[in-house]
């Protein structure tokens, strides 16, 4: 059965852990080429276990020259860059607003808006060369309804949103899409427990209002965008997708 | 398969995007209960049965009209007599009405616009959750309309309506989220489907066309945009998504892409039904 992106190469960032390294593993097993991208060195394991359809590079996301490395490994490696999905981010510690360090919100602001707004900038100019493409952002269903103590992340997240709807009307008629996937409380490298099991112990706490009752999955994230970055959603764009058990919906 | 051993019931079956979900999700493996008022669906599982003896589905044809309670009944029934259960729910079926400025919208097209838009989907809801109660669980995709998201000039009767459903979809997708029964929407933008009177003799539209402004992609959107991001939603690719309005408009809903201003053209494209 043919593959739902054969023929795409796509550049996947936070691609060593969580949701990204799902994407990668999910976005290869239907065909696509990978460019797997983090900080971390665990895109190299990622990236070995994909095998010769996927190629590592270490990226700070939050660095231009790091994104323009990222972007070019993509042209040479593969030839082209089909999919971008702009997903590495960092969390913060719960704290009321006065308590976060301007240092902190420096750094968060870097990494989960500036990062994405630099992927977009270097990914479409890419894209635009090829004829197109699809973007993949990875926002929150924080960035669309307030979460407590959550100020700093919260407010890269929403502008992680605006940017996507942005970008989406700017490209529109150059064949770019862009969207954005939201999740909820998701089980991920943000999680202390995580890296090493794929799926929560019974006996993980579960973070209150979330109307199903249950972790997100790095699998349904992934999911997820595998649909937005695919061509099922041509004419889909601009759009903030909830994947959060319900979270944002009461 | 993504729908491998699921059943489907999707109204507004024989025709646009309710056809489009049928030929995909039976495409898809999943078994099809396909209902429409129009007599059209007997046509479109009559195709579905004679191509699909490879993936041996079947799609099964009834008559129903979404605003009447003993059709919807007898609708759930019937996927539960020909499959034993019901899996998927695509409150499909709807009625555009005739686009102009509120005050010259009549309370006839109000209250036929708001029987087929919101009250069938509450009656599929329903009679469609009280079945996959039964059975643990199912997932249901409502057609809405990118007009119940945001302001469409000249379409408050159906915008309201179709905002009624997107409200209706958060709200049982919280009563539900429980109990194994995932609730989310598909907001189309403008549609080459039955709302456009040149899709009746055009699969998809002539190059020269026009396509209304006010639509980022600048293109028309096709009945199987809709029935792919019908088919994500429903499938368990999907496990995590509940109470969600998924816009598929080709970037309509974004907001200040011009939708407000004049259209010239539409009223010679658009003869207010669907």
């Amino acid at each position: 059965m043919a593959g739902r992106l054969d023929g795409k190469v796509a550049v996947i960032t936070g691609a060593g852990s969580g949701m990204g390294r799902a994407m990668a593993s999910l976005f290869a097993e239907e065909g696509a080429k990978v460019v797997c991208a983090d900080i971390s060195g665990s895109q190299e394991d990622v990236a070995a276990a994909i095998g010769t359809a996927a190629v590592a590079v270490r990226t700070d996301v939050s660095s231009s020259a790091d994104i323009r490395a990222m972007i070019a490994t993509a042209e040479a490696r593969f030839g082209k860059l089909d999919i971008l999905c702009n997903n590495a981010g960092i969390s913060t510690p719960e704290k009321q607003l006065h308590e976060y360090d301007e240092d902190l919100f420096d750094t968060v602001v870097a990494v989960n808006l500036k990062g994405v707004f630099l992927g977009m900038k270097y990914g479409i100019a890419a894209m635009l060369k090829t004829g197109g493409g699809a973007i993949v952002n990875t926002a929150s269903a924080a960035g669309l309804a307030a979460w407590k103590l959550n100020s700093a992340y919260g407010a890269t997240k929403a502008g992680v949103v605006q940017l996507t709807k942005c970008a989406a009307l700017d490209y529109a008629r150059q064949n770019i899409r862009v969207n954005a996937v939201c999740p909820g409380i998701t089980w991920t490298g943000m999680v202390t427990g995580s890296a090493e099991l794929t799926v929560p112990p019974a006996d993980a706490p579960l973070p209150p209002g979330t109307p199903m009752e249950r972790w997100g999955l790095a699998s349904e994230i992934a999911a997820a965008a595998l649909f937005l970055a695919s061509d099922e959603a041509s004419f889909v764009t601009g759009t903030a997708v909830p994947v959060d058990g319900g979270y944002v919906a009461g | 398969m993504r729908l491998a051993n699921k059943i489907a019931v999707i109204t507004g079956a024989g025709s646009g995007m309710g056809k489009a979900m049928a030929e995909i999700f039976s495409s898809e493996g999943a078994q099809v209960v396909l209902a429409d008022i129009s007599g059209k669906q007997n046509d479109v599982a009559a195709a579905i049965n004679s191509g699909a003896s490879a993936n041996a589905v079947r799609a099964v044809p009834v008559h129903c009209d979404v605003s009447s309670e003993e059709d919807i009944q007898n609708m759930v029934a019937t996927a539960e007599k020909e499959f034993g259960k019901l899996d998927i729910l695509c409150n499909n079926a709807g009625f555009g009405g005739p686009m102009a400025p509120l005050h010259e919208q009549s309370l006839h097209v109000w209250n036929r616009v708001h029987d087929t838009n919101i009250k069938g989907a509450f009656l599929g809801m329903k009679y469609g959750i009280a079945s996959m109660l039964k059975t643990g669980g199912g997932a249901i995709v409502n057609t809405t309309s990118a007009s119940g998201v945001v302001g469409w000039k000249h379409h408050s009767v159906y915008g309201a309506a179709k905002a009624g459903v997107n409200s209706l979809t958060r709200a049982a997708a919280l009563d539900y989220s429980d109990q194994n029964i995932r609730v989310n929407a598909v907001a189309p933008g403008t549609m080459w489907t039955g709302l456009v009177e040149a899709s009746q003799t055009h699969a998809e539209p002539p190059a020269d066309y026009p396509v209304l402004a006010g639509i980022p992609l600048g293109r028309w959107g096709l009945a199987r945009d809709i029935a792919y991001a019908a088919l994500y939603l429903a499938s368990d690719e999907a496990a995590y998504v509940t109470g969600v309005t998924l816009p598929v408009d080709g970037g309509y809903c974004i907001g200040f892409s011009g939708m407000g201003a004049e259209r010239p053209g539409i009223a010679s494209v658009n003869k207010g039904e669907t």
